[in-house]
């Protein structure tokens, strides 16, 4: 994780078009300045940017599943539920699955489990839209090579 | 079994907390029950969902966008219902 950067996974880990899941991972960092506010003495990751995390790797399955033909953009978050505290230093496992993809929106479940303790789920909802300019799409092409995205995949889902 | 009207003025009135009495066929979606298009994905997710099919929002926007279509052809509920039977009718084609 960057949190400076708002790069809230660190690598994608599972991509199954068939199926429509994907599996990330991401380590909380050790220190931040955001952990100074939240909260003093007592660090914990807070739950928006645990609920980023699951928008992100749900993001990245609905930009496979379009054949990185468009960019989903949080719109909607249903039955999110923070279920334990997230700390400093912890490695997360993040998965989604695609409920639905319809024209210009798409649904997802995603989950966040620290071990084997489910830390938060949620359902998502975003808008899809054309890439608004080749400058972005590149940028999100370069994430995706930094987060491992098995793009070469997308030819033969 | 309900009509497609039915089945979509319930989901619409669920979805919006919209009184169900209140939705008619002659109903616009966006002009008369004031539905804004955050709340319409909810509501095309439902419709989806209810009838198996895949509403084609994207080529429906542009078409209202481009001067060629009015959103009453769309999202005037009896026209809409329309189109989702037509929608259902290919897939069980």
């Amino acid at each position: 994780m960057r949190l400076e950067y708002f790069q809230l996974i660190d690598r994608i880990v599972d991509l199954d078009l068939a199926q429509q899941t994907i599996c990330a991972e991401a380590r909380v960092p050790s220190a931040s300045t955001i952990f100074e506010g939240h909260f003093p003495g007592y660090p914990l990751m807070p739950g928006v940017l645990l609920i980023e995390a699951m928008a992100q790797t749900s993001g990245w399955l609905v930009i496979a599943v379009t054949r990185f033909s468009r960019m989903p953009f949080f719109a909607a978050l249903k039955e999110a539920k923070l279920r334990s505290f997230v700390h400093p230093g912890e490695s997360l496992s993040l998965s989604a699955k695609l409920l639905h993809e319809g024209s210009g929106y798409a649904v997802t479940r995603a989950e966040i489990r620290c071990g084997s303790k489910l830390a938060c789920n949620a359902e998502i909802t975003f808008r899809l839209v054309e890439f608004p300019n080749p400058e972005f799409r590149a940028s999100m092409e370069k994430m995706a090579a930094i987060l491992e995205f098995p793009i070469g995949a997308l030819a033969h889902g | 079994m309900p009509s497609t009207f039915e089945t979509v003025a319930n989901i619409i009135s669920e979805t919006c907390d919209i009184p169900r009495d209140t939705i008619k066929p002659e109903s616009h979606a966006i002009n008369d029950l004031g539905i804004d298009s955050l709340d319409f994905l909810d509501i095309a997710f439902a419709i989806d969902k209810a009838f198996g099919i895949k509403m084609p929002l994207e080529q429906w926007t542009q078409e209202v966008n481009d001067g060629k279509a009015t959103t009453d052809q769309y999202f005037q509920l009896n026209n809409l219902c329309t189109r989702i039977d037509e929608l259902v009718a290919v897939k069980g084609a």
